[in-house]
């Protein structure tokens, strides 16, 4: 997966989480949880969707890499090499 | 994965089992929730009788919350369970009432109401009350640093008139303390939110079609529910760590993560682990049904709910006798606002009960003694609200004995240990406590219970 796809699989993790965001204007170099309301309970259902839907796990100590849509693509850019999007799953 | 091997058990389908079960299936753990009962829900289940159905205890769903309310407790668990917030159909109360005495306090959702209230019979608390209301927004419940802390003395703190202290212990206590004459001081913030700040609320339909989403969903997510399955005995190995359990049909299931909603001394029990005296709980209620053949309001009986006592200083405690009728909470389900016409009017009334006196009766006397007391509520009651007896179509009562018998709560003790233990330890490792005895009771609390144990479990074993 590219940048902008990765965007998007984030995206719509969270628009499966919280079904009323409006995930299309997020800034990516603002933390997430200051532009929508996310919890850490919340937070722990990104990781989980990309468990599901990717395969990938992130580690606890590792949750803070993916505070930012920037850094989302940062941390999962590897993880995510080879790997096609899914989205409205 | 052998057949009888799991990630996760799950002892107990009431809200708390449901909600972990709902949680670990959607980590994509093998999970199974293991039921001793026919029917699921525990404390708030749902049962027919004589062609009619009723709800073990709903009285209100407390912490009401509109979807743009993000961040309150109701709106976080139906995000975490994905469940949507139409689909509760939920109705609001209308006006209750705290009634010490001839004191009166109106209450609804809409906190100006009660803030007017207070201010009107206590005029010189009225900035001090203010004060605590402040310290209970500020406050973070789940942050406790002594569970044990005094909410009577909490209360006390921001407060100088004891009839306003005793006032707010009131519902306060009913909606939630394990603990004799007093509640959790995190607790009590809590509640206080929940009930007052927060509001309360009705589903459409009662709390089986709420059920019927919980389980729905957990099967949807994978999960296995397992009801007239209970679990005789937790297996621990020679370390004393929990590795399965034996079921009451003789099979055994395996897996080193087992939840249980069964209690603190219960679940310890199951685990051949005994427990102290002071674990056990002390408090339990007779609840009687009135099924009306009129609307409640059209009788008198227009409060949603009630929450009396006859003196200004009740007592929260195990009764000396069989049913302590001096304080109480009725309930009239017919007075939320609802888009669903209710057929009768319903008042439901709870008082506190001695389980004792109520354990290895025959059934003839068990039977009288409780057709007795149930009069006797109704006209303790009807010193405060309109008497349900004259207008009465159908009656249904249950006691501790019942209690015992559908949820296995020793004493019949509703709110369970008065001696919580919010890391959900119970002594034996791998076994985490969720629900009334993790220190979270109401349909709301024992949901997020189960959601937030799961989620810390999920976390750890990632
Ligand atoms: C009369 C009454 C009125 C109430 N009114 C309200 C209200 O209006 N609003 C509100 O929010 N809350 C109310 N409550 C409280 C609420 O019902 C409880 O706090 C909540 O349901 C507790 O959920 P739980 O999951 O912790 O425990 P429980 O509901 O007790 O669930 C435990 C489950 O475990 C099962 N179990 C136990 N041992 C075993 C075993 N060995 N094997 C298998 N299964 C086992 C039991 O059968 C039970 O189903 C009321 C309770 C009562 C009794």
């Amino acid at each position: 997966m590219n940048r902008e796809e990765i965007i998007l699989a984030i995206q719509d993790i969270i628009k499966t989480i919280a079904p009323d965001e409006d995930v299309s204007n997020l800034k990516t170099d603002v933390r997430l949880r200051e532009q929508i309301e996310l919890d850490s309970m919340d937070f722990l259902d990104i990781v989980m969707e990309l468990r599901k839907r990717y395969g990938v796990q992130v580690p606890e100590e590792d949750y803070k890499e993916l505070a930012t849509l920037d850094g989302c693509v940062t941390y999962l850019a590897p993880r995510l090499a080879g790997k096609s999007l899914k989205v409205g799953v | 994965m052998s057949a009888d091997r799991y990630d996760a058990l799950v002892i107990g389908a009431g809200m708390s089992g449901l909600a972990a079960g709902i949680r670990l299936a959607q980590f994509g753990r093998r999970v199974a929730v293991l039921e001793r009962h026919a029917l699921w829900g525990g404390l708030n289940s749902f049962y027919k009788r004589s062609g009619r159905r009723y709800d073990s205890g709903l009285h209100a769903l407390t912490n009401f919350a509109r979807p743009a309310s993000k961040s309150a407790p109701l709106q976080r668990i139906l995000r975490q369970l994905r469940l949507r917030f139409d689909d509760l159909g939920l109705g609001e109360q209308g006006t209750s009432e705290i009634r010490l005495g001839d004191l009166s306090l109106a209450f609804s959702n809409d906190f100006a109401l009660f803030e007017e209230q207070v201010a009107r019979a206590f005029p010189a608390e009225r900035e001090r009350f203010a004060g605590l209301v402040r310290a209970i927004r500020a406050c973070d419940p789940f942050s406790v640093v002594d569970p044990s802390a005094s909410g009577r003395a909490f209360l006390h703190e921001h407060l100088r008139d004891p009839d306003l202290v005793e006032a707010l212990l009131l519902p306060l206590t009913w909606y939630g303390s394990a603990r004799e004459d007093d509640v959790d001081a995190y607790q009590a913030v809590i509640l206080f939110r929940s009930i007052f700040l927060e509001g309360l609320a009705r589903p459409r339909g009662g709390i089986k079609p709420l059920l019927d989403l919980l389980v729905r969903r957990f099967r949807e997510e994978g999960g296995e529910l397992r009801t007239n399955d209970g679990v005789a005995e937790i297996l621990c190995d020679t370390a004393g760590a929990a590795r399965g359990v034996r079921l009451d049909s003789g099979g055994e299931l395996l897996s080193d993560c087992i939840f249980s909603s069964a209690g603190y001394v219960e679940t310890r029990a199951l685990c051949g682990v005994s427990s102290g005296e002071a674990d056990l709980g002390r408090l339990s209620f007779v609840e009687t049904q009135r099924v009306l053949t009129r609307p409640s309001a059209s009788i008198g009986a227009a409060r949603t709910l009630l929450f009396f006592a006859e003196s200004r200083r009740p007592a929260w405690r195990r009764p000396a006798e069989a049913v302590d009728v001096s304080s109480g909470v009725v309930a009239c389900s017919d007075n939320y606002a609802s888009n669903e016409i209710l057929p009768h009017g319903l008042m439901r009334i709870t008082c506190l009960a001695d389980a004792s006196a109520w354990r290895g009766l025959d059934p003839a006397v068990y039977e009288r003694q409780k057709a007795q007391w149930e009069e006797r509520m109704c006209a303790s009651v009807a010193r405060f609200t309109a008497d349900p007896r004259p207008h009465t179509l159908a009656i249904d009562c249950f006691t501790p004995r019942t209690i015992v018998q559908y949820t296995g709560h020793l004493n019949g003790a509703v709110y369970g240990s008065p001696r919580k233990r919010l890391d959900g330890a119970s002594g034996v490792h791998n076994v985490h406590l969720i629900g009334t005895d993790q220190g979270f009771v109401g349909v709301v609390g024992a949901l997020m219970s189960g959601i937030s144990m799961a989620n810390r479990q999920a976390v750890v074993a990632s």
